[in-house]
């Protein structure tokens, strides 16, 4: 017998070897890339989850107000809010007289305390004529200023040199605070930084994440159980097969002109709404349902089949009361990632009009709104400094949306994997 | 008697009169004729499978398929419950009947048919279910009890017939999947009968078990034999041997012969059986 080469077997380990540190090298590169994106956004975004307050001591004059008895709706409607907290702001600083110096100085507020402060008395016009500490957001500059975002110095500097030492002062004496922002995570979109919030963006993509599910889930799962249980193996069915999978290779901006053209234009429904939106991303995520729904019937033991038969079952008892049963946790995972998908996408939206400014949180899908990746995107083009931290908590929470998805579609998954273990 | 002469008209392919060998037997145990085919012949497309099988079986006892792989036997169980029309490009002639009415006829209902003559597979097959689930199937699609407590009585009653009651009483409500290969093939067997059909096919019920499990099922199939007449298709000619009374060897798509188990064992007229049945081939 011929001894082996030993140089051979060498270079065989060897190879071995170098080929295992390249698998290594590009799984530490693929790692080092996803945790340096995570941790910029992170590190960019997660102040956009907190706000900075001013507390100020409010005397809830009538006179101040500029509202008289009886205190109804319309009337405390009108009242100047704005003037009281300025007056407020102006009595801490005595020494501020001038005309220009106290404009500068009211800019530390932020419109929301205005609507904050006639919301407070709408709920309770009692309070009118007592003294209360109230606490509302500050400007968006000095919100950045006090988280760091924004350069004290240069020529990026925003406010001046007496807007921040009055700021400082007011930090020194305890009047600043920082804390949780439930606007951000609840409310509607601003054109003031420091009072947009996401809530409507979420709102909306529910609304169209519903529909879709709704469109997309039955009409998938019909198309998938005729085309895998019931049609015979014909050209024609094999066509509309490949066009299945053709169809889910297909831009998803496509998709958008088909909404436009065919569900805005011709069908006239309402733009930029929810109820649109989701009617589209449904043609998007039909062919990934399909596509599961087919392969996890496939995948149905065929031993079941013949045994619901073999007890008198009809094919369609079959189908409906085992097969697609059995089926179902495949097609749910599928449905989800589908759905996952339809989550993140902003050409179609951008075709039909979901791209609109809304400033409320919307009821139904029937109104108009904004979606998730449209909000990043809108707020990604605005200037303002606030804006760059809320569009990475933006970010973050579609981040936290698709993580939660793709979840939930593992653990069905694994729970059916130990089901028929 | 009717019995008697669709008997003597059972004449197996290669012409052997099979009738005088068993009428003895049939005398004795006045079994009548359940299932009767004639001259049944399937093609899987090109494929001649079966040619020219013509068998009785008699209602109350045991008939064992036996013969090698591929010769057929299975191909004809599953004409007998019309499972070969779900199988694309499979053909059959010749006439199957039961209790004298042909079940290839256009006016029989499969489903109700099905119902009449129930099927266990080589692989237990359990719905992905509970138990209860399992065996309530059946009643429930045809629709054999009113309340949910005849469901249950007619539940619990087929499990009792297949001896799985005891083991699983406690946990009806558990997967089915969940069990023994053993109390799998028995909880099939309890949906089976839970319609209460006239004829039980088996096809290899036994393959997938252990030797424990598989002294369980043949005791079970006594005990079923009182109610039900069964078919049996084994591999195994030791098992034939232990459950059945009658036989019918199959060689290349041939039913070569039939007659009582005891008869085919001992003193078997072709040479083919024979050889088998010594061990020569197969």
């Amino acid at each position: 017998m011929r001894q082996p080469d030993q140089k051979k077997l060498r270079q065989r380990a060897r190879a071995e070897k170098r080929f295992r540190l390249y698998g290594i090298a590009a799984l530490l590169f693929a790692g080092s890339a996803l945790v340096f994106l995570v941790m910029t956004i992170v590190s960019s975004g997660c102040s956009a989850f907190f706000r900075t307050t001013l507390t100020l001591e409010l005397s809830l004059d009538p006179d101040r107000l500029n509202v008289k008895p009886p205190y109804t709706r319309e009337v405390l409607m009108d009242g100047s809010y704005y003037t009281t907290l300025k007056s407020a702001l102006y009595q801490l600083f005595p020494e501020v007289s001038s005309r220009a110096d106290k404009r500068a100085l009211s800019k530390m507020l932020s419109p929301g305390g205005e609507l904050q402060l006639r919301n407070y008395i709408l709920d309770d016009p009692e309070a009118i004529g007592k003294t209360v500490l109230f606490e509302i957001p500050v400007a968006s500059d000095f919100d950045q200023l006090y988280k760091g975002n924004l350069p004290r110095t240069g020529e990026h500097t925003r406010l001046s040199a007496k807007q921040m030492a009055w700021f400082d002062q007011l930090d020194s004496d305890g009047f600043i605070h920082y804390r949780f922002n439930p606007g951000f995570l609840f409310g509607a979109d601003s054109r003031y930084p420091e009072l947009a919030g996401i809530g409507g963006a979420i709102a909306g993509s529910f609304h169209a994440l519903l529909v879709c599910f709704l469109l997309s889930f039955p009409l998938g799962i019909a198309a998938a159980v005729y085309l895998e249980e019931f049609a015979k193996d014909n050209r024609f069915t094999r066509i509309i097969e490949a066009n299945i999978n053709n169809l889910a290779a297909v831009p998803s901006v496509i998709f958008g002109l088909l909404g436009l053209a065919v569900i805005l234009n011709y069908f006239g429904l309402p733009r930029g709404t929810p109820l649109v939106g989701g009617m589209v991303l449904a043609l998007m995520t039909l062919p990934t349902i399909i596509i599961a729904c087919r392969s996890s019937l496939r995948a149905v033991s065929p031993g079941i089949r013949q045994g619901a038969l073999a007890m008198g079952a009809s094919p369609i008892q079959v189908t409906f009361q085992q097969v697609l049963p059995a089926a179902m946790p495949g097609t749910l995972t599928g449905a989800i990632i589908g759905l996952a998908q339809a989550l993140g996408e902003t050409a179609p939206l951008l075709m039909i009009g979901m791209v609109a400014f809304i400033a409320n949180v919307p009821a139904t899908p029937m109104d108009s709104s904004a979606a998730l990746p449209v909000q990043i995107y809108l707020w990604a083009e605005s200037a303002e400094r606030g804006f760059v931290e809320k569009t990475s908590a933006a970010i973050i929470v579609i981040m936290t949306f698709l993580i939660l998805m793709n979840f939930i579609a593992v653990v069905i998954r694994s729970r059916t994997q130990t089901k028929t273990e | 008697m009717n019995s008697v002469y669709s008997m003597s008209d059972a004449t197996t392919a290669n012409g052997l009169v099979d009738a005088e060998a068993d009428q003895q037997e049939v005398i004795r145990g006045a079994s009548a004729t359940k299932v009767s085919a004639r001259d049944v012949n399937v093609y899987y497309g090109d494929t001649h499978a079966l040619h020219d099988v013509s068998i009785d079986i008699y209602s109350k006892q045991v008939t064992a398929l036996i013969g090698p792989s591929g010769c057929g036997k299975t191909t004809f169980l599953r004409c007998l419950n019309r499972m070969n029309d779900v199988v694309d490009g499979c053909r059959v002639t010749g006439s199957i009947a039961l209790d004298g009415r042909d079940i290839y006829a256009s006016d029989i209902d499969v489903v109700s048919l099905r119902g009449r003559i129930g099927m266990v597979f080589q692989k237990p097959n359990p719905f992905p279910k509970t138990i209860f689930e399992n065996v309530a199937y059946g009643p429930k699609i045809h629709g054999l009890a009113e309340h949910r407590t005849d469901l249950e009585e007619i539940v619990v009653k087929s499990l009792q017939k297949a001896g799985l009651y005891n083991e699983v009483k406690d946990r009806m409500h558990a997967p089915a999947t969940g069990l023994s290969g053993g109390q799998q093939q028995r909880l099939c067997i309890a949906r089976t009968i839970s319609i209460n059909p006239e004829v039980v096919l088996m096809d290899e019920p036994c393959s997938a078990l252990d030797p424990i499990a598989t002294a369980r099922i043949e005791d079970l199939m006594w005990e079923l034999k009182e109610n039900y007449s069964i078919i049996i298709v084994t591999h195994s000619m030791q098992q034939a041997a232990r459950v059945s009374q009658r036989t019918g060897f199959f060689h290349l798509g041939d039913l070569v012969e039939v007659g009582s188990t005891e008869r085919i064992f001992q003193n078997p007229l072709d040479e083919r059986t024979k050889d088998y049945i010594t061990g020569r081939f197969g």
